[in-house]
C-alpha cells in the first residue's frame, strides 16, 4: 500500500484524473472547484498534457467533445450556475455516445445562488442534465478518498459504456483535506474503433454525430442506448450501508449529508434506537434493489440531504412509497446538522406500521 | 478517541494553516482525521474558520459544531463559538485582541496574548503557532517531540527561511507562563 | 485522357443543397485542397449547424458534429487531443456569427492552429430564410419582412474586419464563389489557409461570400449578379489579415 498523503479533495480528484490517463483538462474559473483547474494548469504542462481555459462553460464543454473524439480521456469541471450552461453538451456527449468525465461541485441555487456546498443538482444529475432521453452515470464521493477512487472508476465506466461519468462532489467534498492514498492499479483499456484520428488512407471515414433526421432510426439508437443502461443498472449500481443489521430506520444520505448522518446515527444508536444508513454511491444507476429490500426491514425512511428534497423521490420510486419517507434537509449552502439529523430520527422512530 | 478542534480568527492570521500543521501532525501519527475550511470571500479580510479533527476512529462529518478544542484569535470568533464548545472544552483566547474573558464556566479558559507575544519576538504573524503550542502543552494531544518532524512537512518548499521561525513560535507558546 | 473528375475526398454521396446553392462549389474547394496537400488521411472535420450540419455526409475524412456555433470549440478539442491532424471547421453565417461568435472569436485569439471555412449567404438557409447576423441593412427576410431595420435590429456583423484585429488569427481572407475568376481566387485562399495549418502557423478563416437562391428567392443566376451587386459592396473582398505576408512586408508584426 502506497504512503497516505494529505490533500484537499478537489487536487486529489485531479490527480486522480492524471493517474487515469487524463492529459486534456478544459475548464471554466467558477467557485468552489477552482482548485481542480489550479491543480491542472500546474500539472499539465509539466506531464505533457494539456490545460485550456476556455472562454465559457459552454466552449469548455464543446472541447471536451472534440478530445472526446479522439478517444482520449479528457474531462471538465465546473459547479453549479456552470454546469447548466454545459447541459447543451452533456447532450451532445450522450447523442454522439462519447466517454468523458465531468466534475460538479455544486454550490447552492437556484441562479447565481451562493458559493457554499449543496447537493440541489441531484434532479439535473440524475434526470434533467440536458435535451433528449439519457442518462449519465453519477458517483457521489463522501471522502476525499472517495474523490480519488470514484475520478479513476468513473474514466473507466464512462469508456466501457461510451457515455458521460459525472462525479458529483459539493463544496465540503472540495475543500477539505483527508489523507488519502493514491495507489489505482492498471488503466482498463477499452475499444476505440469509434474514435477519430485521421483515416491515414487506411480506412473508411468515421463520423461521431447525433442528427437523425428519420425517427424510426433515431428511436432505433434511444432503444440501444437505454438497452445499455439497463445493464449498467443490473451490474453498475454501488452502494454502502452503516449499521443496518437491525436497524429499523434507515437513513438515505450522499456526500458530506451522510458524514453527518454517521454522527447522528452513532448518537442516535446510544440512545437504543435501532438506526443504520444506505448510502448511495452511484446516484443514476440508484441501487433500487437494495432499497426494495430494506422496505422488508425498516419501518421508515430519512432522507438527509442539501436540497429541498430531490433524492427523497428516488427512494419513494424505488420502494413504491411502500414506507413512509421523511425529510431532513437544508439548502440555500447549509449544511443539516448532527442535531437536525437526530431529530428526524427520533421522529422517524415513533412510526409504528407493520413489519 | 476523537478531538475536534476549532480555530477561528480573521482572515491573514494564518488560521488554516495552524489548521494544517495540527492535521499533518495527525497523518504522521497515523490518525483519522479531517481538515475543513471555511472558504469564499469571508475570507477575504472577513472570518476564517478551520475545522480538524483528529481520531482513532473514521471520521464522520468533517464540520466541527461542538469544539473539544477552541482556539479564538479574534472577538468575532469568541462571541460566535463560545456557547458551541463542548462542556470542559479548552477554550484558548488571543489575549492581546480579545479583552473580554470566557463567560461559562463549564470549560477551561486560557488566556495568550499571542499577537503581543510573536510582535516582540521579532515573528509577527506567527501569534497563530504560539496559540498552537500552548494548546500542544496544555491539552496533550499531539507530543511536543513531533513538532519539528510535522512542521519540516507543512512548510511549503519555498518558504524553508519560515521554518525555524515557526518551530521558535510553537516553542514560545509551548513555554508561555 | 481525364480531364475532370471528382476530388477524392469527396464522398460519392448526392448533395442535399438546393438547385444553385453554392455550398457545392465550396465542399468541391475544400475536397480539391484536401486532395492537393495529400491530407485526407489525417484530415479530421467539424460540421455545424445550418444547412451545412450533414457535411460528414460528404467529405472523405473523419467528421464530428457540432452543436449549433460550437465547432471552433470541438475543433479546439480535436486539434488539441490530435495536434498532427488538419482540422477544420465548416460553418455558416449564423453558426459563427451570431450563436457561435464566443467560440469563434477565442479560438482566433488563442491562435488555435485550426481552418475555419465561413460560408456567409446573408440569411439563416435551413430554417427557412429568417435574418442572419450578416442580414443586409434593407434585406427582406421572414423575419424582418420589412427589410432589416438597423435602427431597431442593427448592423451586420463583418466577421474578416473584425477577427482580423486578433493578434492570434494568422489569415483572413473574404472571398466570393459567385463567378469563375471569383471561384479561382476563393480556392486559392482556402489553400492557403490549409497550408498555414499544415506549417502550423496558426488560425486562418476564410469568408466565402455565397448565395441562397432559395430564400432570396432569387434565380441561382440573378442570385450570383445580386452577390455583386449588393453583397459584395457591404462586404469587400481581399486579405484582411496576412501575418506572414506583413513580416516578409517587413511590418513591425
Amino acid at each position: 500500500m502506497s504512503e497516505k498523503v494529505l490533500m484537499k479533495g478537489n487536487e486529489a480528484l485531479a490527480e486522480a484524473a492524471i493517474m487515469a490517463g487524463c492529459r486534456h483538462y478544459f475548464g471554466y474559473p467558477i467557485t468552489p472547484q477552482t482548485e481542480i483547474a489550479a491543480y491542472m494548469a500546474k500539472r499539465m504542462p509539466k506531464i505533457g498534457g494539456v490545460f485550456l481555459q476556455a472562454e465559457s462553460e459552454i466552449a469548455a464543454i464543446n472541447m471536451v467533445i472534440g478530445g472526446a473524439s479522439t478517444g482520449r480521456r479528457v474531462m471538465t469541471s465546473s459547479s453549479s450556475p456552470g454546469i447548466s450552461l454545459k447541459s447543451e453538451g452533456l447532450s451532445y456527449l450522450a447523442g454522439c455516445d462519447l466517454p468523458a468525465l465531468v466534475v460538479n461541485v455544486q454550490r447552492g441555487g437556484p441562479g447565481l445562488g451562493g458559493i457554499q456546498p449543496s447537493q440541489s443538482d441531484y434532479f439535473h444529475a440524475t434526470r434533467g442534465a440536458g435535451h433528449g432521453d439519457f442518462h449519465m452515470i453519477v458517483l457521489a464521493p463522501s471522502s476525499v478518498q472517495e474523490m480519488v477512487n470514484l475520478t479513476f472508476k468513473g474514466f473507466d465506466l464512462a469508456e466501457k459504456y461510451r457515455m458521460t461519468c459525472m462525479i458529483l462532489s459539493d463544496g465540503t467534498m472540495g475543500q477539505m483535506m483527508e489523507p488519502v492514498t493514491l495507489d489505482m492499479g492498471e488503466i482498463q483499456k477499452y475499444d476505440k474503433s469509434w474514435a477519430l484520428t485521421g483515416t491515414k488512407g487506411e480506412r473508411k471515414p468515421r463520423i461521431i454525430n447525433s442528427l437523425f433526421l428519420q425517427p424510426d432510426e433515431l428511436e432505433k439508437f434511444n432503444f440501444a442506448r437505454y438497452e445499455r443502461y439497463k445493464k449498467i443498472e443490473e451490474n453498475e449500481s454501488i452502494y454502502e450501508e452503516y449499521r443496518m443489521e437491525d436497524a429499523e430506520v434507515c437513513i438515505v444520505a450522499f456526500g458530506v449529508a451522510s458524514r453527518v448522518s454517521k454522527n447522528a446515527i452513532d448518537k442516535a444508536r446510544e440512545q437504543g434506537i435501532k438506526v443504520g444508513m444506505i448510502r448511495p454511491v452511484t446516484l443514476w444507476p440508484f441501487p433500487k434493489k437494495r432499497f426494495e429490500e430494506a422496505a422488508d426491514k425498516v419501518r421508515a425512511f430519512v432522507s438527509v440531504e442539501l436540497s429541498m428534497g430531490q433524492m427523497i423521490e428516488d427512494i419513494e420510486l424505488a420502494t413504491r412509497c411502500r414506507r413512509p419517507v421523511l425529510l431532513c434537509n437544508r439548502t440555500g449552502g447549509m449544511i443539516p446538522t448532527v442535531e437536525n439529523v437526530l431529530e428526524k430520527i427520533a421522529e422517524a422512530d415513533k412510526i409504528g406500521g407493520t413489519r | 478517541m476523537t478531538k475536534n478542534i476549532l480555530l477561528a480568527g480573521f482572515g491573514g492570521q494564518g488560521i488554516l494553516f495552524s489548521g494544517k500543521f495540527l492535521a499533518y501532525e495527525g497523518l504522521m501519527e497515523g490518525k483519522e482525521l479531517s481538515w475543513l475550511p471555511s472558504y469564499g470571500p469571508e475570507m477575504r479580510g472577513g472570518t476564517a474558520n478551520c475545522s480538524v479533527i483528529l481520531s482513532d476512529e473514521p471520521v464522520g462529518s468533517p464540520i466541527v459544531t461542538n469544539p473539544d478544542i477552541l482556539i479564538a484569535m479574534n472577538l468575532p470568533s469568541l462571541d460566535k463559538y463560545e456557547n458551541a464548545a463542548a462542556i470542559g472544552a479548552h477554550i484558548l483566547v488571543d489575549s492581546s485582541l480579545i479583552e473580554r474573558k470566557v463567560m461559562r464556566d463549564d470549560v477551561d479558559a486560557h488566556y495568550i496574548p499571542a499577537t503581543r507575544l510573536a510582535a516582540d519576538n521579532e515573528m509577527s504573524g506567527l501569534a497563530n503557532m504560539i496559540m498552537i503550542g500552548y494548546m500542544i502543552r496544555k491539552t496533550g494531544i499531539i507530543p511536543y517531540d513531533n513538532v519539528a518532524k510535522t512542521m519540516e512537512k507543512v512548510v511549503p518548499a519555498k518558504k524553508q527561511n519560515l521554518l525555524e521561525l515557526n518551530k521558535k513560535a510553537v516553542e514560545l507558546g509551548y513555554n508561555y507562563k | 485522357m481525364k480531364v475532370f473528375e471528382k476530388p477524392h475526398a469527396l464522398t460519392d454521396n448526392v448533395l442535399h443543397y438546393c438547385p444553385g446553392c453554392t455550398h457545392g462549389i465550396i465542399h468541391r474547394l475544400v475536397a480539391e485542397v484536401i486532395d492537393e496537400l495529400g491530407i485526407e488521411g489525417r484530415t479530421i472535420g467539424v460540421a455545424s449547424v445550418g444547412c451545412s450540419v450533414m457535411a460528414y455526409n460528404y467529405f472523405n475524412v473523419d467528421m464530428v458534429q457540432a452543436a449549433h456555433g460550437r465547432a471552433p470549440a470541438v475543433a479546439t478539442g480535436v486539434k488539441r487531443t490530435e495536434p498532427d491532424n488538419i482540422v477544420f471547421t465548416y460553418q455558416g453565417d449564423g453558426d459563427l456569427a451570431a450563436i457561435g461568435t464566443a467560440e469563434m472569436v477565442h479560438s482566433a485569439a488563442r491562435g488555435e492552429n485550426i481552418t475555419i471555412i465561413f460560408v456567409n449567404n446573408a440569411i439563416y438557409g435551413m430554417t427557412g430564410g429568417q435574418m442572419a447576423p450578416t442580414t443586409l441593412p434593407g434585406q427582406v427576410t421572414q423575419t424582418s419582412p420589412y427589410g432589416r431595420d438597423v435602427k431597431t435590429v442593427g448592423y451586420p456583423v463583418k466577421v474578416c474586419e473584425m477577427v482580423s484585429q486578433l493578434d492570434g488569427a494568422a489569415y483572413i481572407e473574404r472571398v466570393a464563389v459567385n463567378n469563375v475568376k471569383n471561384v479561382r481566387n476563393a480556392k486559392k485562399a482556402i489553400k492557403k489557409a490549409f497550408e498555414y495549418q499544415v506549417e502550423g502557423k496558426g488560425f486562418s478563416l476564410i469568408e466565402l461570400i455565397s448565395s441562397c437562391p432559395t430564400n432570396w428567392g432569387l434565380t441561382p443566376s440573378k442570385a450570383l449578379e445580386w452577390i455583386d451587386e449588393n453583397m459584395i459592396p457591404y462586404y469587400p473582398l481581399g486579405v484582411y489579415k496576412d501575418k506572414y505576408a506583413d513580416k516578409e512586408a517587413g511590418s513591425d508584426d
